[in-house]
């Protein structure tokens, strides 16, 4: 049908495609339009908390106009980047993250690959189950875990409940089946002839893994990678029920629950906080944005 | 036809020497393999997401102090509860409003991206990803501080236009109107993302066509925009609906639950039950009933996964 419409275009087509340009051009400038509207929707928060971060208390208490910096001081970063206490969440913070990141990826990817290439008994069910895992959410299992881990301590002696390490087990849970699961779909991806054709010449099955799937994937590991970090590294619900020690925290929990004082709020620093807290993601997303988003494309796409 | 090959393969390595070829061979064998580099992965899910769920489930018919196993009484002292039922109510309206009105903005955003000349796109798309790549923990916070009473941003721009005060978080409609606002505004980039992409697979012959047939803009969308990203709009929005029928993070930091417990989601109730007041089962009794919900949307995601597995 659409053919047919085009031909009969034909003739016309000069006239029609002078209407359609000055649509286009209509068409652009409300698209201009309603994306500053959304832009500033979008960026208010974080530009909020960049302007409060600013200034200083008096400031703040003031009632003058709460959009802009009269007096901006370094004073609330200087503070936070000094108190052990912040600094200890960011550790805590990175270092969760950086080693989930790492557990996350020896975890899937070899799982990926055997889910991808190698069909045996179960795999395919073994992908599905993937996938529902992924369609858990935290705030299903947390109470569980939380249980499982003072049995578990009561059982053996070893105490994982409020020690930051605990996490390193738990968000795992949370990382891997997304990870596998656009792994999965990557690998599926590189064609059947590579493989096979390293297998013919004696590789081994770990070693076209390693000297083929991955080095082709990569863009689809560094997805998986900034996703596995991301998570890691936002994640509230889980530090907040199995770590209370203030030296156990990491950061999402420790600003919630540090700076703010019973009724006293210092919103100076709890927004250079939350802003200190926010920069990692989106540093990483600044650069390697269009990997992030092909994470994310491909892991709803493709399920 | 590749497990030919393979074997193929294996027979030429068998020249190698004795003592490692029983190991390795073993190795070789595509089953012992595929087991071995599958089984982190299935330890991980059995034993830390598989028997927590059914440990739940155990939990949940226990008494208080977890000595005394009560059947279903838990769910039927939860029943009686008025409580309870907001929470579900809450639940609901939260999931349904919020996940509509992602769907609907991301459209739109997305559409307008898509409008624009391909150069200027990524940096469009940079800055409206923004929201989705903060941890929500941190960007609450954020907008718990525009809230504020008294020194509310938004009150102060309000009383501009003769607007206000408003009590953003501390009258029932306003707290629910701004769990669900803030809950829109981190997740419309996600859909917006997703929607993008659907749009770019659109050809563009097709509104071409369209427009030569005189559609309008209007008729576009419903015609051929619509039509051709059904499967993509069906599975975000479910995936989605999960995903915000679990949600924690936004009203534990914004409201807490409340006023008067009005904003309670299952998660963040269950966590008031189970951890803070630390009634383990009643609360895992709590957060057993997004399961059916859940278990509908994955049902439905499912289908249409397993489709496209056949297409390919």
């Amino acid at each position: 049908m659409s053919t047919l419409a085009i031909d009969k275009g034909g003739p016309t087509r000069k006239v029609k495609y002078r209407s359609m340009s000055r649509d286009r051009a209509w068409a652009l400038r409300w698209s201009y339009f309603f994306l500053v509207l959304f832009a500033i929707f979008s960026l208010t928060p974080p530009i909020y908390m960049l302007i409060t971060s600013l200034k200083s208390s008096a400031e703040i208490s003031a009632a003058t106009n709460p959009w802009w910096v009269f007096h901006p001081t370094l004073s609330n970063y200087v503070e936070l980047l000094s108190s052990n206490q912040f600094l200890r969440f960011f550790w805590n913070s990175a270092i969760v993250s950086i080693v989930v990141v790492t557990i996350t990826m020896l975890i899937s990817i070899p799982a990926a690959f055997a889910l991808a290439r190698m069909k045996f008994w179960g795999s395919t069910t073994l992908a599905t189950g993937v996938f529902l895992t992924y369609l858990i959410p935290d705030s299903l299992l947390f109470i569980p875990l939380f249980k499982m881990l003072a049995v578990f301590q009561d059982l053996t002696g070893i105490t994982l409940l409020n020690r930051w390490y605990v996490l390193l087990f738990i968000y795992p849970t949370l990382t891997v089946p997304f990870c596998t699961w656009i792994m999965i779909g990557y690998f599926a991806s590189i064609p059947k002839e590579l493989d096979e054709a390293a297998l013919i010449d004696g590789a081994s099955w770990l070693q076209t893994l390693t000297r083929i799937f991955i080095p082709v994937a990569l863009p689809g590991l560094i997805a998986a990678t900034i996703f596995a970090f991301t998570v890691s590294w936002a994640q509230f619900l889980y530090p907040l029920v199995f770590t209370t020690s203030i030296d156990q925290l990491v950061l999402p929990v420790g600003i919630t629950t540090t700076l703010i004082k019973g009724d006293v709020f210092n919103w100076g620093q709890i927004m250079t906080g939350a802003l200190l807290g926010a920069a990692p993601p989106l540093i990483i997303y600044a650069f390697l944005m269009d990997y992030y988003i092909a994470g994310l494309t491909a892991g709803a796409t493709k399920g | 036809m590749a497990d030919v090959v393979v074997e193929q393969g294996r027979s030429v390595r068998a020249a190698s020497p004795r003592k490692r070829a029983s190991l390795r061979n073993a190795l070789r064998r595509k089953s012992t393999m595929a087991f071995f580099l599958t089984l982190p992965l299935i330890l991980l899910i059995a034993l830390l997401v598989l028997y927590p769920a059914f440990y739940s489930m155990h939990l949940a018919t226990l008494n208080k102090s977890m000595q005394k196993f009560v059947g279903f009484g838990n769910f039927t002292f939860l029943f009686k509860r008025d409580t309870f039922w907001m929470v579900v109510r809450q639940s609901c309206i939260f999931a349904l409003t919020a996940v509509f009105f992602k769907a609907l903005m991301g459209f739109i955003v997305a559409h307008f991206v898509h409008n624009l000349p391909a150069k200027g796109q990524r940096k469009w798309r940079g800055m409206l990803l923004v929201p989705w790549v903060i941890p929500p923990a941190m960007s609450t916070l954020a907008w718990l501080w525009l809230f504020d009473p008294s020194y509310s941003a938004f009150n102060y721009t309000l009383s501009f236009f003769g607007i206000g005060p408003i009590p953003w978080l501390g009258d029932t409609f306003w707290a629910r109107f701004s769990v669900i606002l803030v809950n829109v505004w981190y997740g419309a980039p996600f859909f917006m993302i997703m929607y993008l992409a659907a749009l770019k697979s659109v050809p563009d012959q097709l509104y071409e066509a369209a427009s030569i047939d005189g559609a309008n803009w209007w008729q576009k969308i419903w015609h051929i925009t619509l039509p051709m990203m059904r499967n993509i709009i069906a599975i975000t929005t479910l995936f989605s609906l999960i995903v915000t029928f679990a949600n924690f993070d936004i009203v534990r930091i914004l409201t807490s639950g409340g006023p008067l417990d009005s904003t309670h989601l299952f998660a963040t109730w269950a966590f008031q039950v189970g951890i803070q007041s630390s009634d383990i089962p009643l609360g895992a009794c709590v957060s057993l009933f997004m399961v059916p919900i859940l278990a509908i949307a994955a049902i439905f995601i499912l289908r249409d996964v397993n489709k496209r597995g056949n297409e390919a």
